[in-house]
């Protein structure tokens, strides 16, 4: 998950690097042929290493293709509830104990004007850790992907739906998962090389 | 695909359960007339309040959702637009309230005013006649708005005219503003005005923040009870459930912001005429209730509702339904008591009936309605969108 996959980029730039076999990429011609296609290879045929690229989310990917719910909502509470007490512990410790300094007959310190901030850095942390996190669990930015090497890779962004096998899934056999996905009504299926 | 009328059988049921529950819980009501004047009043204005509020969150959501071209509320929509026409039986829900100004209203007594330089300066605003004249007025928007829509809805159940749709959104935008300045000038003259010298200009959107918070609870329990006995099982489902949940979730958020702004600014300011009002509310036993709200209005939902897991659970979004009206009616109990009982929380069995009464009352003319048409807007191009909802 580096920033850049140095290694990944080598291999794309030298024509001469060794290849390795990667996965099976299929294009669909729509989401329904997607997500059956999708289903009968989780639910069926048992395939587990599977991911979709599309143009825009199709309803009920996740559930044909057995991806579990994404941890980043429990990343995003936790690092949100840090925000509260780093805001606590920010106004508790510059306003009643580094400089204590009384202001309009006020507490050095009060929940009722500590809430606000408490608020901001809550809402900050929790977006930090949105965005970013998001970003992490996706392993992005990343300028470098093997199923860029499918011919129709570009049409994932357009009118193509793109169903992805890896070669580390158990059932993997590079000719008949390629198969497997022509008889399930894929338009165009290749074994992808790394 | 579910039965989108109701079963006649099911209708007289559930009207005799209303219909007793409002015999007796107005009986007990109106026998406390009789044996605390004061304390009647200020009950039945609590629970006048705390169900006016409910379907005036109805009628705001449900403009906002035309407005918005909502899909998602469809299924559940026709119950929104019900509870919003039975806005204008109101106003007989009102005269009690008309008849007790003298026990509630301190303002409404021409020998205080004459001694009292800031309530002859309120005077031209808070009088027994521009009161009456105004509480119409409210009436009067809320009728319009409520009963149009739900008119237009209905109509459109028969002849499947899309203009019908067109016109509710029209009418939404102008609607959304008026209803939301009328309620919030009902509370600034119905709950704020109690405490006559004290003001707040966030008043009107926290009472009626509660309110929304209450429909969205109370659209979530009707819709429970009809899957209970296998009403629009498979037309309000779990991502319905789940979307209230997020409502009732994002309304307490909002509730907790606009309560915790006027504390707060009163709080920072400490100007005496201001800060009075806290200062009633923080004396002996209400501290207590104060405190607690914090917890149960807020920190608890907040925590609760915040997994994915409890808004689609139907046991868990029942419970928090149930918890948050419990907690809105303690939220106006606090508002209005502390008047009557200014030195604690004094709960009384009134405070109790009342809110029954009122609520069985709206209860009888919206279940009356419901019964007339589809309870479901079978007419809307939007319902098979709304059947097939799913969230990511």
């Amino acid at each position: 998950m580096a920033l850049l996959d140095v290694q990944g980029l080598k291999t794309v730039l030298d024509p001469n690097a060794p290849k390795q076999l990667w996965g099976v990429v299929a294009e669909f011609e729509n989401e329904e042929a997607l997500l059956k296609a999708g289903r009968a290879m989780h639910h069926e045929h048992g395939y587990t290493k599977l991911d979709a690229m599309t143009p825009f989310p199709v309803h009920g990917i996740e559930a044909a293709l057995g991806i579990p719910r994404s941890i980043l909502g429990y990343i995003v509470i936790c690092i949100g509830l840090t925000g509260t007490i780093t805001a606590i512990l920010l106004q508790w410790w510059t306003g009643a104990v580094d400089y204590p300094l009384v202001i309009a007959g006020k507490p050095l310190f009060a929940f009722e004007f500590a809430m606000p901030i408490m608020f901001e850095l809550s809402v900050l942390f929790s977006a930090f850790a949105c965005v970013f996190g998001m970003l992490a669990l996706n392993g992005l930015p990343n300028l470098y992907h093997p199923t860029m090497h499918f011919s129709k890779f570009g049409r994932a962004t357009d009118d193509g739906f793109l169903l992805v096998v890896e070669k580390n899934d158990p059932k993997f056999s590079a000719v008949d998962t390629q198969q497997l996905l022509m008889n399930l009504g894929a338009s165009s299926a290749e074994i992808v090389e790394d | 695909m579910d039965n989108f009328n109701l079963d006649p059988g099911l209708w007289a049921k559930v009207r005799n359960i209303i219909l007793f529950l409002f015999l007796v819980s107005a009986a007990a009501t109106g026998a406390g007339f009789f044996i605390d004047q004061k304390q009647f009043f200020h009950s039945y204005l609590a629970g006048f309040m705390w169900a006016t509020r409910i379907l005036l969150g109805a009628l705001f959501f449900l403009m906002a959702g035309y407005l918005a071209g909502a899909a998602w509320n469809v299924t559940f929509r026709r119950f929104s637009e019900t509870m919003a026409a039975t806005l204008p039986y109101g106003l007989i829900l009102f005269i009690p309230v008309a008849l007790g100004i003298h026990d509630l209203y301190h303002w409404s007594h021409a020998d205080a005013v004459a001694h009292d330089a800031i309530l002859q300066g309120k005077a031209a605003w808070l009088n027994p006649q521009f009161f009456m004249i105004r509480a119409v007025i409210y009436f009067a928007i809320w009728t319009f708005f409520g009963l149009g829509i739900y008119r237009n809805s209905t109509a459109m159940d028969k002849d499947k005219n899309i203009q019908h749709m067109h016109s509710n959104s029209r009418f939404a935008a102008p609607g959304m503003l008026l209803v939301f300045l009328a309620t919030s000038f009902a509370a600034f003259d119905w709950l704020m005005s109690l405490d006559p010298h004290w003001f707040s200009t966030m008043y009107g959107i926290y009472i009626y923040a509660g309110g929304g918070l209450a429909s969205m609870c109370t659209l979530a329990l009707i819709s429970l009870g009809f899957r209970r006995v296998g009403v629009l099982k498979n037309s309000i489902t779990e991502e319905h459930y789940h979307d209230l949940g997020k409502w009732m979730f994002a309304i307490t958020v909002f509730w907790t912001y606009v309560s915790f702004s006027q504390y707060m600014l009163y709080w920072y300011a400490n100007i005496p005429e201001e800060t009075i009002w806290f200062k009633h509310r923080f004396v002996g036993s209400w501290l207590s209730v104060s405190k607690f709200m914090v917890f149960g209005h807020f920190v608890f939902p907040l925590f609760f509702l915040i997994t994915r897991k409890t808004k689609r659970n139907l046991t868990t979004l029942a419970f928090m339904a149930v918890w948050l009206l419990a907690m809105d009616y303690l939220d106006i109990h606090w508002n209005v008591m502390p008047t009557l009982h200014p030195t604690g929380f004094a709960p009384h069995w009134m405070d109790f009936t009342a809110p029954v009464a009122m609520v069985s009352f709206y209860a009888f003319f919206f279940w009356n309605r419901l019964q007339q048409h589809a309870i479901v807007p079978v007419g809307d191009v939007r319902l098979y969108q709304a059947l097939a909802h799913h969230n990511i």
